[in-house]
């Protein structure tokens, strides 16, 4: 209970809250002007502090956004003045932290739950709702995986002084990297998901 | 109980057929087995024959759970074959699908519990069984080598299989942890079938075949072979 008072946004469905993502989305970048922008922006800080992202962790959101975003408004700002580097800088901070609260206030298997859902209609033409949601939900898994595989194969061609061969990296990489699906499609052949 | 027949395993490779596991006739019906023998002496191939993963060439394998008077072939019967026998890999982050551990249980329950608050609540159950109820809400990628194991185990045995075979389950595990999964493993109740170079976990079998070369060149219970401490130390002794 407790945690619903707290965290209101992960009471709501996520089919609602992925509707609402899109139509935030339609409304941030057709609306023109620096104040909407800076509404939409103050709404979905909101919502990201909300979400149990807490401040720390959308802090982090904001700054790697920065990276990006910087760049972008000096740019903007040297193009078409302050006004519009302040619109669009906002506007797509906005629907990233939007996004991010989201995914924070969701887990993975209500996303997949409520995707499968959506898949639903598609049967009719041969498609299995059950499989789109599992490839989504391995492409999820997969993030943190890569990078992992990346720095440990960056690693194994430091260690042999080819840090600076593309090559060295890419190859291996690749290959590691399909070793491991194939260990992965045999361990979903095992455990019997995709045979209904 | 597990049965292979005249079953025998050959890959094609640019320099022509290869075999792989040379006609094996053998029946698996210890509670628990260990295939010893050295890195592509076949002891691999032959557990992945157990659940259809690879199929025999020429051949057959059967495979009858206990407990249920069927007859399943792989070949033929896939889907009730890996329904009835479950497999855990050497390498638990290939296996690991989901992204936290409790979605990861959840999923191999997906086709008993339809009710999702049921089947959540099923596998905090499996978890706690396993002693990992704290880890539930944790990224599998965050876990420890022997946690993403255990995991793996319990996301196995989640589906509740007749029959388990383990590839290699405690190789890439440190000493402590390997030990803890030899425990887990020991002490179901489940027909376990285990290809392992740990010759301890090996000892605490029923039965132990030595594989090498495609065939089983040493096996405890046949006449003769005196036992699997015999077995073992041969082994030890020709490596």
């Amino acid at each position: 209970m407790t945690r619903g008072l707290l965290r209101p946004l992960h009471l709501l469905p996520p089919g609602i809250k992925l509707m609402g993502l899109l139509a935030f989305g339609i409304a941030t970048m057709v609306i023109p002007g620096w104040i909407p922008a800076i509404v939409a922006l103050s709404i979905a800080a909101a919502l990201a502090l909300l979400s149990g992202l807490g401040m720390p962790r959308t802090l982090r959101i904001v700054l790697g956004f920065a990276l990006v975003g910087a760049p972008l408004f000096v740019f903007q700002l040297w193009r078409d003045g302050v006004f519009t580097a302040i619109e669009i800088v906002a506007d797509l901070l906005a629907l990233i932290l939007a996004a991010s609260a989201v995914t924070a206030s969701t887990t993975a298997s209500e996303l997949l739950e409520t995707l499968s859902r959506a898949a639903r209609p598609l049967r009719h033409f041969g498609v299995s709702p059950e499989r789109v949601a599992l490839a989504c939900s391995l492409a999820i898994r997969s993030i943190p995986l890569a990078r992992t595989v990346a720095q440990e194969t960056l690693e194994a061609a430091r260690a042999r002084g080819l840090e600076r061969s593309p090559r060295a990296f890419a190859a291996p990489y690749a290959v590691r990297m399909i070793a491991h699906a194939q260990d992965t499609g045999a361990a979903l052949h095992a455990r019997g998901l995709g045979d209904d | 109980m597990i049965e292979f027949i005249e079953a025998s395993v050959t890959a094609s490779g640019i320099d022509g057929e290869r075999t792989i596991i040379h006609p094996l006739t053998l029946r698996l019906r210890e509670p628990r087995i260990a295939l010893i023998g050295g890195n592509g002496s076949g002891k691999s191939t032959i557990a992945r024959l157990c659940n259809g993963l690879v199929l025999p060439a020429q051949g057959r394998v059967l495979v009858s759970p206990p407990g249920s008077d069927l007859t399943l072939e792989p070949a033929r019967d896939g889907a009730a074959v890996r329904r009835h026998v479950g497999f855990v890999f050497t390498n638990p982050a290939a296996q690991l699908v989901m992204p936290t551990a409790l979605e990861d249980v959840a999923l191999s329950l997906r086709r008993k519990i339809r009710d999702r608050g049921e089947r959540d609540a099923a596998a905090r159950a499996v978890l706690d069984r396993f002693g990992i109820a704290d880890l539930a809400e944790r990224s599998v990628h965050a876990l420890s080598g022997g946690q993403q194991q255990l995991l793996a185990l319990a996301s196995v045995l989640a589906a509740d299989p007749a029959i388990l075979i383990a590839d290699e389950p405690t190789t890439l595990l440190d000493l402590r942890n390997s030990r803890m999964i030899s425990e887990v493993l020991c002490s179901l109740p489940q027909q376990l079938i285990v290809a392992t170079h740990d010759l301890d976990l090996a000892a605490r079998c029923d039965r132990v075949l030595v594989i090498d070369g495609g065939r089983v060149i040493r096996d405890s219970s046949s006449p003769g072979a005196g036992g699997q401490r015999e077995v073992i130390e041969w082994y030890r002794e020709q490596a």
